[in-house]
C-alpha cells in the first residue's frame, strides 16, 4: 500500500495570482464582508482626499498625508492578499479534484433489475438522484452512489490518494461509492444518491475554494468583539480633536486617522479569514470532508471521543503473541512446528504465527503436503509423510487427536481464554505440543496518544462488541478512559445522550448504518467514506480514508483553528499599547512639549513616528500570512501550558515586538530622509 | 514606615471582613438561616427570568426617581424643615434625584442649605439604602447567571432587594452609626446652631441627623454627604478613628461580594482570584497616590507631602487611602479636596472611575461590572487553549459577547462623547475654572463620577448650571442602567446552558495566570481607551510641572 499525497501548491506559485487578486478585493461589496478592513478602506479613501488638496497648499505636510494614506491602502491590500492566497491554496487542490470530474456518458438502467444490455447512454451533466447506473471495469463513477448490485474492486486514488483499489458491494456497509473514482474490476449496478452539484466532491470543491464558506460560531463571536472595538476606537479618536481643541492643540486628521487605524484590530481584521480558509484547508489535506466550519470548531470542544476498538485501538485481527509448550517441549520446538503447520496459512492469525516464530528464531521452511483450513475441520496444517501436523481451535485439535493436554497446557489455555484472547493448540500426529496465545494486539502509540488525549482533557471511550471481560483486558492494555462493552446503537446513543445531559461535546465514527443515529446525535459525528449512505448522511465529517484514527487529527485541527484566531487577536490588541506610545506623544507635543516623555523609543519626528506605526501596522500583517495559513503550532498539552505559553508568546511578544519593529522603522525612514 | 504597615493591617482586616460577611451573604440570599425575618418580606418569591428581574429593577428605580424628584420640589411645604429649606430647581432635583437612584450621588447643591431634613432622611436616606440594595440584588442575580443550575431563573428581585437592606445594609449601618456618634458626629433633629464667635459676629453651624445618613452613605457606596463639603466636613468626620473606620465601611461589602461570589459558585478559588485582581489594581492605584502626596509638590519643596486641599486632621496618607478607595469602589465622598492632589494621583483617581468602577466598585455593581472584563477576559484568551470559550462551564459565545460589548461601550460613550460636548459646547464649557490641563481633568473627572455612578467632584469645576445638571444626570442614568440591563441579561443567556464539568482541557480562571489576564485586560481595554484624553489631562499636566509649571 502505498500513498501519493497530491502535491503541495507552492506558495509561491500562488502569488501572482493573488496579488491580482487582492485588487480584485478592493470592490467594496467584498470589503463589507470584513468590518475591520472596511473601515481601514473607508478611512484610506478619506485620508487619500484629504491629502491631494493639501499637496497645493503645504507641500511638505501633503506629502506626509499621501505617504501615510498609501500604507493604509497597502494594509487593505495585505489583508486581501492573505485571503486569496488562502483561497488560491485551496482553489489549487480544488482544480486537482475537479480534473477527476470530467464529462462521461454513463450507460442509465430503466430499473434495478433490467439487463445490462438495455442501457442507454446519457451524459453524466444529466444524472438525477434515483436513477440507476450500470458501470463496468473501467468506467468512472459518475456521482456518488449507493451499490445495489454486484461487488468489484474500485480505485478511489483520485479522492483519497490511496492507490491499492478497495472492494465495494451491495448490502452491508461496502455499499457506498464516489464520484470521480474509477472501477477497476468486475462491474456495479449502482443507484446515484446525490443531485448533480451536491456530490461529496462538489462539497469538497466548495469547502477548499471557500465559496460555501459560512462563518462559525466563533468566528461571529469574535467577529462581534472586532466591530466592538473598532466601534470603540472610533468613538475615542473622533472625541479626542475636540479635547484637543479645548487644550490648543491641532491636529491634522490625518494623524487621527493614522491613530484611528493603528489601533483598530487590522491584524486579526485582515487574517481572519485566511484563518479560516486555511484550517479547511488543512481538513482537507487530511482527506476530511467537513459539511460545515462548525463541525470542525467543534471538534476543537469535544471533552470524549468514542472509538472503536477494532480498526482504531487494535489492528482489527487477533494476532499471535506467545507460545505456551507443553511438558518436555522446548519453545523452539513448539515454535518451528507452528510455523510450519502455519507457513500454508494465508489467513492474519496464520501469517502472525509465522512472524512470531520468526522472531522467537525458529527457521522452519515448507515441506510435506499443505493442508489448508477448512470450516469443517476448522484445521490447517502440512502433512509430513505420515505424520499429520496440525494446528487449530482447542476442541478441533482434541477431537483430531484424541487426546487431553497436559495439565499445564490445559491451565494456559483456561487462562488464555479468561483474558479475553484465543487459544489454539498445535499437534504432531496425536502428540499436543502446546498452546499458541492469538490476541487482539494493540496498535503501537496508541496508549501514548491517549495519554496526550487525557493531557488536553479529552476522554477516551473504547467501543466494542467484545464481551465486558475481553474488553475491560484492551481497555485497560490500551489506556482508555472507558469502555462500553457488547455495543448496541442503541447504547452507543443513549452514552453520547448521557456525556451530553453532563454538559460534555461528543464526537464518534462509524460506518454502518446502524450507527446513523449516534452520529447524528454526536457533536461530531465522522463517517468512514466506505460506510453506507446512511452513516455519510447523518455525520458532519466525512473521512476519505476510511481511517478511524483520522477522529483525532480532526480534532487537532479544530484546536488549531481556534488557538490561531486567540492567538492573533491578542497579539493584535496588545500591538495597541506601543502604538499609543507612538502616535500620541507625536500628535501632542507642539501643545504640550513636556508628552515628548512619552516617546520612550526616541522616534526622530512627528511624522516619522505616524509613518512608522502606520507602515508596521502594514507590514505586519504581511508577516503573520505563513503564521495564519500554517495555524499556530498545537502540541497536545492541558490548557494552563498552553495559555501561559500562547499568553506570554502572543501577549507579551505583542506588547515588546512594535515598540522594536516600530523603532528600526522609524531609523530606516531617517536613513532613507523619507521622514 | 508604620504607615505602610497600618495600611498593611487594614487591608488583611479588610480582606478578613469580605471573606466573613461574604459567607454570610452566602446563606442569606440563599435563603438560609433567615430567622423571625422569614416571615417579614424575607421569603423566596416567585424566581424571575432576566427579562423579568430587569424590568423590576427598571420599574422599581422609576418609581423612586418619581418620588424622590417630588420630594425635594416639594420639600419647602412639607415639615421636618426646622430652617425652613425652599423647594429645589427643576434641573437640580432632577439631577439629585438621578444622582441618588443610581447609587451615583453626584451633589451638585450644598446639603446643609439646600435640603430639608425630611428630603435628607425620607429621600436620599432611604434612596441611599434602596440604590445600594438594587446594586447589590443585581450583582446576585449575575452571580446566579454564571453560578447556578442550569434553568431560567436569576432570582427574584424583590427578594433580594429586600435581603439586602434589611439584612445586610440595615444592621451594618446601624452599628456603623453608633461607632461615628460615639465619635461626635451629629444625630439630632433640631435646626442649625447660632453660636456667636469672639469677634462678636453671628455664625450658623449647621447639624441634623448626620451619622445615620453617613452610615449608610459609606457602606452602600453612596458617599453623597450631610453636608456640602462631605467627610472633610469635622462634623462627618471628626477624627482618624472615624476615618478609618468609614474607609472600611465602604469598601468592605464590595469586598465581600468577590467572596460571595466564590461561595456561590462552590470553588472559592474563582472568588479569590478576582478579589486578587481588584486588589493589584487597588494597590497598584494606591501606591501611585501615596507616594506622589507625600513626596509633595516639587514646585513648593515643603516638608509633609502635599497638603493643598487637605485636612490637617488626615495628612497625605489618609487622604490619599481615602482618595484611591472612593474612587476605586464608587463612592463619592471625599475627605480632602481632590483637585487639589497632585496630577498623577488624579490620574489614578480618573483611571479608578473610567475602568467602570470594577477595582471592588460599587456594592454588587464592582463585581458584575468585573464580571464584564472576566466575559472579555475569557472570550480572549479562551480561544488561545483551543476550545471555545467557557466561563464556569459556560460557553461564551456570540450573543454574550454581543451583550458584553454594549455593556463595555457605556464607559467611552459616556465619558468620551459627554467629556468632548462639555469641552466644544460654550455654554458647557464654562463650568471649567482652570485654564489647560488641569482644565480638561475637571471636564474627565466630573464625566467619569457621573457615568461609573462614583458621584465624588474634583471640586473647583461648576457642576450647577442647568446644562451640567442635566447632561450629568443623563450620564448617570446612561452608566447605571445601559450596564445593568446588558449585565442581567449575559447572566440570562448563561444560566440557560448546562456547564460542562471541568478539565485539563478547561480554560484555568483562577491562579496567578488568570489574575494577570485580568488585570491586564482591565488595563488594555478598560483604560487605553482613555490613554489619548488622560494625555492630555494629567499626563500632559504632569509634564508640565516636571517643567515647573502649575495650573
Amino acid at each position: 500500500m502505498s500513498r501519493h499525497p497530491r502535491p503541495e501548491a507552492r506558495l509561491a506559485t500562488l502569488a501572482p495570482r493573488a496579488l491580482r487578486q487582492s485588487f480584485v478585493k478592493l470592490d467594496p461589496r467584498s470589503l463589507s464582508r470584513n468590518p475591520v478592513i472596511f473601515t481601514t478602506a473607508v478611512v484610506a479613501a478619506l485620508t487619500t482626499v484629504l491629502a491631494l488638496p493639501a499637496l497645493a497648499t503645504d507641500p511638505s505636510r501633503g506629502l506626509t498625508a499621501l505617504h501615510v494614506s498609501a500604507w493604509l491602502w497597502i494594509a487593505v491590500l495585505f489583508a486581501n492578499f492573505a485571503e486569496a492566497l488562502a483561497e488560491g491554496r485551496g482553489r489549487a487542490r480544488a482544480d486537482s479534484l475537479r480534473a477527476s470530474r470530467s464529462e462521461t456518458p454513463v450507460k442509465l438502467l430503466a430499473s434495478a433489475e433490467a439487463a445490462p444490455a438495455s442501457a442507454t447512454l446519457v451524459p453524466s451533466a444529466g444524472l438525477r438522484k434515483g436513477q440507476i447506473l450500470l458501470v463496468e471495469a473501467g468506467d468512472l463513477i459518475p456521482a456518488d452512489a449507493e451499490v445495489i448490485r454486484g461487488v468489484a474492486s474500485v480505485d478511489e486514488s483520485a479522492i483519497t490518494g490511496e492507490s491499492a483499489p478497495v472492494i465495494r458491494e451491495s448490502g452491508g456497509d461496502r455499499s457506498s461509492v464516489t464520484g470521480g473514482t474509477r472501477i477497476v474490476s468486475d462491474s456495479l449496478v449502482l443507484r446515484v444518491t446525490a443531485e448533480p452539484g451536491r456530490s461529496f466532491l462538489d462539497r469538497m470543491i466548495a469547502l477548499v475554494e471557500g465559496a460555501e464558506r459560512k462563518k462559525t460560531p466563533n468566528e461571529i463571536a469574535l467577529n462581534i468583539l472586532l466591530a466592538g472595538l473598532t466601534l470603540i476606537f472610533l468613538i475615542v479618536v473622533v472625541t479626542l480633536e475636540p479635547f484637543a481643541r479645548f487644550s490648543g492643540a491641532t491636529i491634522p486628521v490625518v494623524f487621527l486617522a493614522a491613530l484611528f487605524v493603528t489601533l483598530i484590530p487590522t491584524t486579526i481584521g485582515g487574517l481572519l479569514s485566511a484563518i479560516g480558509i486555511a484550517g479547511m484547508d488543512r481538513l482537507v489535506k487530511a482527506n476530511v470532508i467537513a459539511k460545515s466550519g462548525r463541525a470542525v470548531e467543534a471538534a476543537g470542544d469535544v471533552d470524549t471521543l468514542l472509538l472503536d476498538k477494532t480498526g482504531t485501538i487494535t489492528f482489527g485481527n487477533r494476532m499471535a503473541d506467545r507460545f505456551v509448550p507443553a511438558e518436555g517441549v522446548s519453545l523452539r520446538e513448539l515454535a518451528d512446528r507452528a510455523m510450519l503447520a502455519s507457513l500454508a496459512d494465508e489467513t492474519p492469525e496464520g501469517k502472525s504465527i509465522v512472524e512470531l516464530a520468526r522472531a522467537q528464531g525458529a527457521t522452519a521452511v515448507p515441506e510435506g503436503l499443505a493442508v489448508a483450513f477448512s470450516a469443517q475441520t476448522r484445521l490447517s496444517g502440512v502433512d509430513l509423510g505420515d505424520v499429520a501436523l496440525r494446528k487449530g481451535a482447542v476442541d478441533a485439535v482434541l477431537r483430531h487427536t484424541g487426546r487431553v493436554p497436559d495439565a499445564r497446557v490445559a491451565a494456559e489455555v483456561e487462562a488464555i481464554a479468561r483474558s479475553g484472547g484465543t487459544p489454539l493448540l498445535v499437534a504432531e500426529g496425536s502428540r499436543i505440543l502446546g498452546a499458541v496465545h492469538l490476541k487482539d494486539v494493540v496498535k503501537p502509540g496508541v496508549r501514548a496518544r491517549f495519554a496526550d488525549l487525557r493531557r488536553m482533557g479529552i476522554r477516551t471511550v473504547m467501543i466494542t462488541g467484545d464481551n465486558p471481560l475481553t474488553a475491560a483486558a484492551i481497555a485497560a492494555e490500551a489506556g482508555v478512559d472507558d469502555f462500553l462493552a457488547e455495543a448496541t446503537p442503541e447504547m452507543k446513543l443513549d452514552y453520547i445522550r448521557r456525556e451530553q445531559a453532563q454538559g460534555r461535546m461528543v464526537a464518534m465514527c462509524g460506518d454502518g448504518s446502524n450507527d446513523a443515529p449516534a452520529l447524528a446525535q454526536a457533536d461530531v459525528g465522522v463517517a468512514m467514506n466506505s460506510g453506507t449512505p446512511a452513516a455519510k448522511e447523518a455525520a458532519n465529517l466525512i473521512d476519505l480514508d476510511s481511517d478511524p484514527t483520522k477522529l483525532i487529527e480532526v480534532v487537532m485541527v479544530g484546536k488549531e483553528l481556534l488557538i490561531s484566531r486567540g492567538a492573533l487577536t491578542t497579539f493584535s490588541v496588545a500591538n495597541d499599547v506601543a502604538k499609543y506610545f507612538a502616535i500620541l506623544p507625536a500628535m501632542f507635543v507642539a501643545a504640550y512639549p513636556g508628552l515628548q516623555a512619552l516617546n520612550v523609543t526616541r522616534l526622530a519626528s512627528p511624522e516619522s513616528a505616524i509613518l512608522s506605526a502606520v507602515i508596521f501596522n502594514a507590514l505586519v500583517i504581511v508577516a503573520l500570512i505563513p503564521l495564519a495559513l500554517r495555524g499556530v503550532g498545537y502540541a497536545p498539552a492541558s490548557a494552563a501550558a498552553l495559555l501561559r505559553r500562547n499568553l506570554t508568546i502572543y501577549g507579551l511578544g505583542g506588547l515588546v515586538v512594535p515598540f522594536v519593529g516600530i523603532k528600526i522603522i522609524d531609523m530606516g525612514l531617517v536613513a532613507l530622509g523619507l521622514a | 514606615m508604620s504607615e505602610i504597615w497600618g495600611l498593611l493591617l487594614f487591608l488583611a482586616a479588610l480582606a478578613g471582613g469580605g471573606w466573613l460577611l461574604g459567607s454570610g451573604m452566602a446563606r442569606l440570599y440563599a435563603g438560609d438561616g433567615l430567622p423571625a425575618g422569614r416571615r417579614l418580606l424575607g421569603r423566596s418569591a416567585r424566581p424571575q427570568g432576566w427579562a423579568a428581574y430587569a424590568m423590576a429593577v427598571l420599574a422599581f428605580n422609576a418609581a423612586g426617581f418619581l418620588a424622590l424628584y417630588a420630594l425635594l420640589r416639594l420639600q419647602g411645604l412639607l415639615p421636618l424643615n426646622p430652617d425652613g429649606v425652599a423647594g429645589m430647581a427643576p434641573d437640580l432635583a432632577f439631577n439629585t434625584a438621578l444622582s441618588f437612584v443610581t447609587n451615583t450621588n453626584w451633589q451638585a447643591y450644598s446639603g446643609e442649605a439646600q435640603l430639608s431634613y425630611l428630603a435628607q432622611m425620607l429621600g436620599l436616606t432611604v434612596q441611599n439604602f434602596v440604590s445600594a440594595g438594587t446594586g447589590m440584588a443585581v450583582g446576585v442575580a449575575v452571580i446566579r447567571g454564571f453560578t447556578g443550575p442550569a434553568g431560567e431563573s436569576l432570582g427574584n428581585f424583590w427578594t433580594d432587594l429586600s435581603r439586602s437592606v434589611l439584612w445586610v445594609l440595615l444592621p451594618l449601618s446601624v452599628a456603623l452609626a453608633l461607632i461615628l456618634i460615639l465619635q461626635g458626629v451629629p444625630q439630632t433633629l433640631l435646626g442649625a446652631v447660632r453660636a456667636t464667635t469672639l469677634e462678636g459676629a453671628e455664625q450658623i453651624i449647621a447639624r441634623g441627623p448626620a451619622a445615620s445618613q453617613i452610615a449608610i452613605k459609606q457602606l452602600g457606596t453612596n458617599g453623597g454627604g450631610f453636608f456640602g463639603v462631605n467627610s472633610a466636613h469635622p462634623f462627618e468626620n471628626p477624627t482618624i478613628l472615624s476615618d478609618l473606620v468609614q474607609c472600611y465601611a465602604i469598601l468592605v461589602i464590595p469586598v465581600a461580594f468577590c467572596f460571595l461570589f466564590g461561595r456561590m459558585a462552590g470553588d472559592g478559588r474563582q472568588g479569590r482570584a478576582i478579589f486578587a485582581a481588584m486588589s493589584v489594581l487597588f494597590l497598584a492605584g494606591l501606591a501611585l497616590i501615596l507616594w506622589q502626596e507625600s513626596a509633595g509638590n516639587p514646585l513648593m519643596a515643603l516638608s509633609g507631602g502635599n497638603m493643598e486641599g487637605k485636612e490637617m486632621r488626615f495628612g497625605p496618607i489618609l487622604s490619599g487611602l481615602w482618595a484611591a478607595a472612593t474612587t476605586a469602589a464608587s463612592n463619592g465622598s471625599v475627605n480632602a479636596m481632590h483637585d487639589s492632589f497632585l496630577p498623577l494621583s488624579g490620574l489614578v483617581m480618573l483611571v479608578n472611575m473610567q475602568v467602570g468602577e470594577v477595582i471592588f466598585g460599587g456594592v454588587g455593581s464592582g463585581l458584575y461590572g468585573m464580571l464584564l472584563y472576566v466575559v472579555l477576559a475569557v472570550f480572549l484568551a479562551g480561544l488561545m487553549v483551543g476550545r471555545t470559550p467557557e466561563y464556569l462551564g459556560r460557553r461564551i459565545e456570540a450573543r454574550e459577547v454581543v451583550l458584553a460589548v454594549l455593556a463595555f461601550l457605556s464607559m467611552p460613550v459616556g465619558i468620551l462623547a459627554g467629556g468632548a460636548l462639555s469641552a466644544s459646547i460654550p455654554a458647557m464649557a464654562a463650568s471649567v475654572q482652570e485654564a489647560g490641563p488641569h482644565g480638561l481633568s475637571e471636564i474627565l473627572y466630573a464625566y467619569s463620577s457621573a457615568t461609573g455612578n462614583n458621584g465624588s467632584a474634583f471640586a473647583g469645576w461648576n457642576a450647577a448650571t442647568p446644562w451640567q445638571t442635566t447632561a450629568l444626570g443623563l450620564l448617570m442614568l446612561f452608566g447605571r442602567f445601559a450596564m445593568i440591563v446588558p449585565m442581567l441579561a449575559i447572566a440570562g443567556s448563561l444560566v440557560r446552558k448546562t456547564p460542562a464539568p471541568a478539565t485539563a482541557g478547561t480554560f484555568p480562571t483562577h491562579g496567578p495566570l488568570f489574575v494577570t489576564l485580568l488585570v491586564l485586560t482591565v488595563a488594555v481595554f478598560g483604560a487605553l481607551t482613555f490613554f489619548p484624553v488622560l494625555a492630555l489631562g494629567p499626563l500632559a499636566e504632569q509634564a508640565a510641572l516636571a517643567a515647573g509649571q502649575s495650573f
